[in-house]
């Protein structure tokens, strides 16, 4: 399944584009990162790909067909989303939660069927989230709810994954064990939009990576073309030190405090990258 | 440490709904047998099923059947009625501690009441004042959460009900200020702590006809409502418009609420407390929540008018007095002992 942007704009008041002129295509199993400043547009871009959000400008385009044109039900069947954080207002267990990425699939008053069943079971297995069915899901912890998100998303069985900062409250491990199960969906053919603040993150988990600053697309390209120091250090306004590493495919980014260390490395990051 | 789901969940889940439809057959069966006059059993179930030679006295027939049966079935009606409208707007607002009432409906109603007795010759168009009172209230708020772009905000619905519900209250203290004959305050007063003494046949199947509908209708909104509490946009991703589901559910709880209150007054704690204790017992999916909180809220409204029948016999309390009396302690109790898992 393709999902394509194009020349899409966007803006919540009129005084200001959140997002202008984005061109963007993400194809069958391919996954992308979305990276930028807060309020650069990622999460904006992701309710524009996810249909919720109806561009001002430009077309979006399921398998070339205008997303438009999909009722709400048909697209969450192809496109499912998980965000950084989502209320829950009642203690709904775990597998109920999982349960509700059937809604699309099933009829109003349709009993479990065998189908659902199968999908949901697949999906806590995939999300790692199998032994906790029966614990409420305020019970549970930060890294541990948002695999069950993930579970949702994946009980949904769509051709794409749409994930806005999924992992921006987890501590390492969950980080990395949330990425790896994208990764691993990404590899057996599900696309996949990763809005993600983690860079390196990004440049080990997704194909290409879009840098979205003030509402546009700056550089879009694999890690390598696009985790450069100008692009990180105009874009963010921060110094950086971007390296390789014998064990990792694609670069590293580290942030840095001090502006002096940051200029005396600055030849060496650069004969690196 | 392992916090599993409530455990009275899972204990509850297979025999709520046998021992729910038990039970009101039992309170039904109560109400007909119990009260000033004493009907003993054996003529009470003559009555009901006709059968002659049971009847101890044609007079038994009279209140069985013209008195107890209608109003125990008034009972069942309004109590589900504000026990559904309950959930469903404690799902609308993800809230637990949302009730019918928080759009101003009972303020509303209360206006459009005291107006009538107060202002008008015919008590017969008390429900039918009642009911334009709450529609209006109701209405004046939507319109006020709106906004330009046609997506209702929550938080102001909230918010103007808050206010709107405050002015009719307003407008129904002046209404009582200006009134001067005592007996028609009293009246407005009784009205408005609820009851169920204007339990006849005719109003019964009028209200039947708009209620049993209406309740029909939530049901089929039971998932979209499990949808909901995933958020706005956890609903939207999952293929559920929430805008129409405010729209269809603030209308429908504005029809169930209204048309009960307009019947048996304002009755409170109903819509709050049955919604919440069911949640406790059988989970928040509203495909069980929903049914089963209607049953309890039948039940529970016929046991409480037994109560206020009988406690100062053969005067009448006024059943909110009851349900309030029992409701809120019990509120109060799940509140500290629960207080997290609300």
């Amino acid at each position: 399944m393709r999902l394509e942007l194009e020349n899409v704009c966007y803006s919540y008041t009129p005084a200001r584009l959140a997002l202008q002129d984005v061109d963007l295509a993400l194809s069958n199993g391919e996954s992308v990162a979305l990276i930028g400043p807060n309020g650069s547009g990622k999460s904006t871009l992701l309710g524009l790909a996810s249909g919720v959000l109806p561009p001002n400008r430009g077309a979006i385009r399921v398998d070339g067909r205008s997303i438009a044109s999909f009722s709400p039900r048909q697209i969450a069947r192809r496109l499912a989303m998980v965000t950084q954080e989502r209320p829950m207002g009642f203690d709904f267990t775990v597998r109920e939660v999982v349960a509700m990425g059937r809604i699309p699939h099933s009829a109003r008053f349709a009993r479990e069927s065998r189908r659902d069943r199968v999908a949901i079971t697949h999906a806590m297995d995939l999300a790692d989230v199998r032994a906790l069915g029966n614990r409420s899901i305020r019970a549970v912890s930060g890294g541990e709810r948002q695999r069950v998100y993930l579970a949702m998303a994946l009980a949904q069985e769509p051709e794409i994954l749409l994930l806005d900062e999924p992992t921006t409250h987890l501590d390492l491990r969950h980080q990395v064990q949330f990425m790896s199960i994208v990764t691993a969906q990404v590899k057996s053919g599900t696309s996949a939009f990763v809005a993600i603040h983690d860079l390196t993150l990004a440049a080990q988990a997704c194909n290409r990576i879009a840098l979205l600053c003030e509402g546009r697309i700056v550089a879009l390209g694999t890690a390598g073309d696009v985790l450069t120091r100008a692009h990180i250090e105009s874009v963010f306004g921060v110094r950086v030190i971007i390296d390789t590493h014998r064990d990792l495919d694609a670069p590293f980014v580290l942030p840095t405090l001090s502006q002096d260390t940051a200029s005396s490395d600055q030849a060496h990051a650069v004969d690196r990258t | 440490m392992i916090r599993s789901v409530n455990p009275a969940r899972r204990r509850v889940g297979r025999w709520i709904g046998p021992a729910l439809v038990l039970l009101t057959l039992a309170s039904i069966l109560c109400a007909v047998l119990l009260g000033p006059a004493r009907v003993p059993l054996r003529s009470a179930v003559g009555a009901l099923f006709g059968v002659e030679s049971f009847l101890d006295s044609p007079v038994h027939r009279t209140i069985v059947r013209q008195l107890r049966l209608p109003r125990a079935l008034l009972g069942l009606l309004v109590g589900a009625s504000l026990a559904v409208s309950g959930v469903a707007m404690q799902g609308l607002f993800r809230n637990p501690l949302a009730s019918p009432y928080v759009l101003g409906i009972a303020s509303g109603a209360s206006t459009g009441a005291a107006f009538i007795i107060l202002f008008s010759a015919s008590a017969l168009l008390l429900p039918f004042g009642a009911f334009v009172g709450s529609a209006a209230a109701v209405s004046i708020v939507y319109l006020l959460a709106r906004g330009r772009d046609r997506r209702t905000s929550i938080f102001t619905l909230i918010l103007a009900g808050v206010a709107v519900g405050a002015f009719f209250a307003a407008i129904t203290s002046f209404l009582i200020y200006l009134g001067s004959d005592g007996e028609k305050l009293s009246d407005v007063l009784f009205w408005m702590m609820g009851g169920l003494g204007r339990a006849r046949w005719p109003s019964l199947a009028l209200l039947a006809a708009v209620v049993l509908p209406g309740i029909g209708a939530v049901f089929f909104f039971a998932r979209d409502l499990n949808a909901l509490s995933l958020g706005e946009e956890g609903a939207r991703h999952v293929g559920v418009n929430p805008d129409a589901l405010y729209r269809w559910l603030l209308l429908l709880t504005t029809l169930l609420t209204a048309a009960a209150v307009a019947i048996a007054g304002t009755i409170g704690f109903i819509g709050l407390v049955v919604p919440h204790v069911m949640r406790l017992l059988v989970g928040p999916d509203h495909r069980r929540l929903l049914p089963f909180a209607a049953l309890a809220g039948g039940c529970f409204l016929v046991l409480s008018d037994i109560a206020a029948r009988l406690l100062l016999a053969p005067a009448e309390l006024p059943v909110g007095v009851i349900t309030a009396f029992l409701g809120a302690p019990f509120f109060l109790y799940l509140l500290k002992t629960r207080g997290a898992k609300l």
